[in-house]
């Protein structure tokens, strides 16, 4: 009987826990969006993180997409070949990257990339008084580290998986014509035949999600931090790892939500 | 008595001296079950600096961090100018904040920003100055702390342990606080470079005319900065008096400390 109660304490401590983090996490992330419609808004902060996601994640997200563009070419033809079905490839790599591979693969790398910088950057500064420091020079921490990074991940997002669409699809039209022989004008018709507005702007959508949920991650874990070198360490596994879990979950959610009839 | 009566007479009473510029009374803190401060009792004169002595782990740190409000104490009291700052409005309690400079034990520089946004940061974050004015105003705050104009556009982190403390205690007195904090202003440094930064210490506060909080286990800095001091041991101020009198006290506590002796009233805790 007294396992039986340890074992739902148990249960009933990590639920408890549970609903404290996501209560912490959700009111993190209020404070820290309340500040991007507040005045004096740090506008350098956004710049410089604008230009940090933006645009120094351009090349890992550019060659992402061009390769599994190219990939996913490959690979439909294999199966498509088997049911004279070849003609169907650009429809399927133009909906598979604009929708879901686009979005998604360039969420997974910005989390791998900027999710642990931010967790990790944050996380030092917590570790080493500098945010203590921020409270007593009449900053607050919220408004100076988070709300920047917030915006900016929203906003560096969408500009990223346009540039993962273009390339993913291209990656496609290039295995398509240079390897499998197909009429580059032909390919390009059925490209664009097929893609609609919606799958458009549905991989956007995702991706401003994505890019919030990647800067609330990094700043939540790396604020928490403690604990020294290993807090810090720990903070950045914990943010990739959730950002990268929570962008899987919400993409089934949007998808649903636009593409569910 | 109406709440003007009360400002008047709290002014005049300051005016002579009679309020202290920072009270701390029953001031306890505990983080899980081990108790940290224990009843913090102190006063800190206006315009005197006030050295707090201790062991590792004997609460001051947590003293200074209770103040600024960067940790909520359990219980206690804590005023500023006669002001009770847990009955304060976020804005009033901003507004203490503003007068007030931090040197942290590590100096807490930003590392990504360079030297000269690091000193003027405040005035920045405040508006009080523009990016243009800043890189002067740093050089004349770099200067009162003995470095060149050129080390304002180095990175912290191409600094040597002394020169992040001046650069440190540079920000910390560039927006002239009226109350500056000093957390173990010399941990780290040589004999010789802790005596140029406390020098510096002296030198800031007098021309500034603030009050100052120090918390060190150095000795020699503590009689070099500190016109008052007090010990704190196991969360309590056992002793305050003049820090010229340190090392011969008549408390035996605080006499085994400054003499650094190993046995005496203060054993060393060991973990069981």
């Amino acid at each position: 009987m007294t396992r039986f109660l340890d074992f739902l304490a148990l249960i009933g401590r990590s639920l408890l826990s549970t609903c404290q983090s996501l209560g912490g996490v959700a009111l993190f992330a209020l404070a820290g969006l309340s500040h991007v419609v507040r005045p004096h808004f740090p506008f350098r902060q956004f710049g410089r993180h604008l230009v940090e996601i933006g645009y120094f994640s351009l090349p890992v997200v550019a060659l992402t997409a061009l390769f599994t563009g190219m990939v996913l070419a490959l690979q439909s033809f294999t199966g498509f070949s088997r049911f004279n079905a070849e003609s169907a490839i650009a429809s399927v790599v133009v909906l598979s990257v604009t929708r879901e591979l686009g979005p998604v693969l360039a969420g997974l790398m910005v989390a791998g990339r900027i999710g642990a910088a931010m967790a990790a950057e944050i996380g030092t500064m917590r570790v080493t008084d500098q945010i203590d420091a921020l409270t007593t020079l009449s900053t607050d921490p919220m408004k100076y580290l988070v709300a920047p990074r917030l915006l900016a991940a929203m906003v560096a997002m969408p500009f990223l998986v346009i540039v993962a669409d273009i390339l993913g699809v291209f990656g496609g039209f290039l295995v398509g014509t240079v390897k499998l022989g197909f009429v580059p004008q032909l390919y390009l018709v059925r490209t664009f035949d097929v893609l609609q507005t919606m799958d458009v702007v549905s991989g956007l959508v995702k991706a401003a999600v994505f890019g919030f949920l990647i800067a609330l991650m990094g700043t939540w874990c790396g604020y928490n931090s403690k604990g020294g070198a290993q807090g810090v360490g720990q903070a950045t596994t914990r943010a990739v790892v959730a950002s990268s879990i929570l962008i899987l979950a919400l993409d089934y959610v949007i998808t649903e939500a636009f593409f569910s009839r | 008595m109406t709440p003007f009566d009360q400002e008047a007479e709290r002014s005049v009473k300051q005016q002579a001296g009679a309020v202290p510029k920072i009270r701390l009374r029953g001031l306890k803190k505990r983080f899980g079950g081990k108790v940290v401060l224990d009843g913090v009792d102190l006063d800190v004169r206006a315009g005197h600096s006030m050295v707090i002595l201790g062991g590792s782990g004997s609460g001051k740190s947590v003293t200074i961090k209770c103040i600024l409000g960067l940790i909520q104490p359990d219980e206690g009291l804590i005023e500023i100018d006669g002001k009770d700052v847990s009955s304060m409005s976020p804005e009033e309690r901003a507004a203490i904040l503003d007068r007030t400079g931090m040197l942290f034990q590590n100096g807490a520089l930003f590392d990504s920003l360079p030297v000269w946004e690091n000193v003027c940061f405040k005035l920045l974050a405040q508006r009080r100055i523009t990016r243009a004015a800043a890189r002067d105003k740093a050089a004349e705050v770099l200067a009162q702390v003995g470095l060149a104009a050129s080390v304002g556009d180095l990175s912290p982190s191409e600094l040597s342990g002394g020169m992040q403390k001046r650069v440190a205690l540079a920000r910390a007195v560039a927006a002239q606080p009226d109350i500056i904090f000093f957390d173990e202003p010399t941990t780290g440094l040589d004999p010789i470079m802790g005596a140029v930064i406390d020098g510096l210490i002296v030198d800031c506060v007098k021309k500034l005319g603030a009050t100052a909080f120090s918390i060190t286990h150095d000795m020699a800095s503590a009689r070099r900065i500190g016109d008052d001091a007090a010990m704190i041991h196991k969360g309590r101020i056992v002793w305050s008096g003049p820090a010229a009198s340190l090392g011969d006290t008549g408390n035996a506590m605080v006499d085994q400390f400054a003499r650094g002796e190993r046995e005496g009233p203060i054993q060393m805790e060991l973990r069981k």
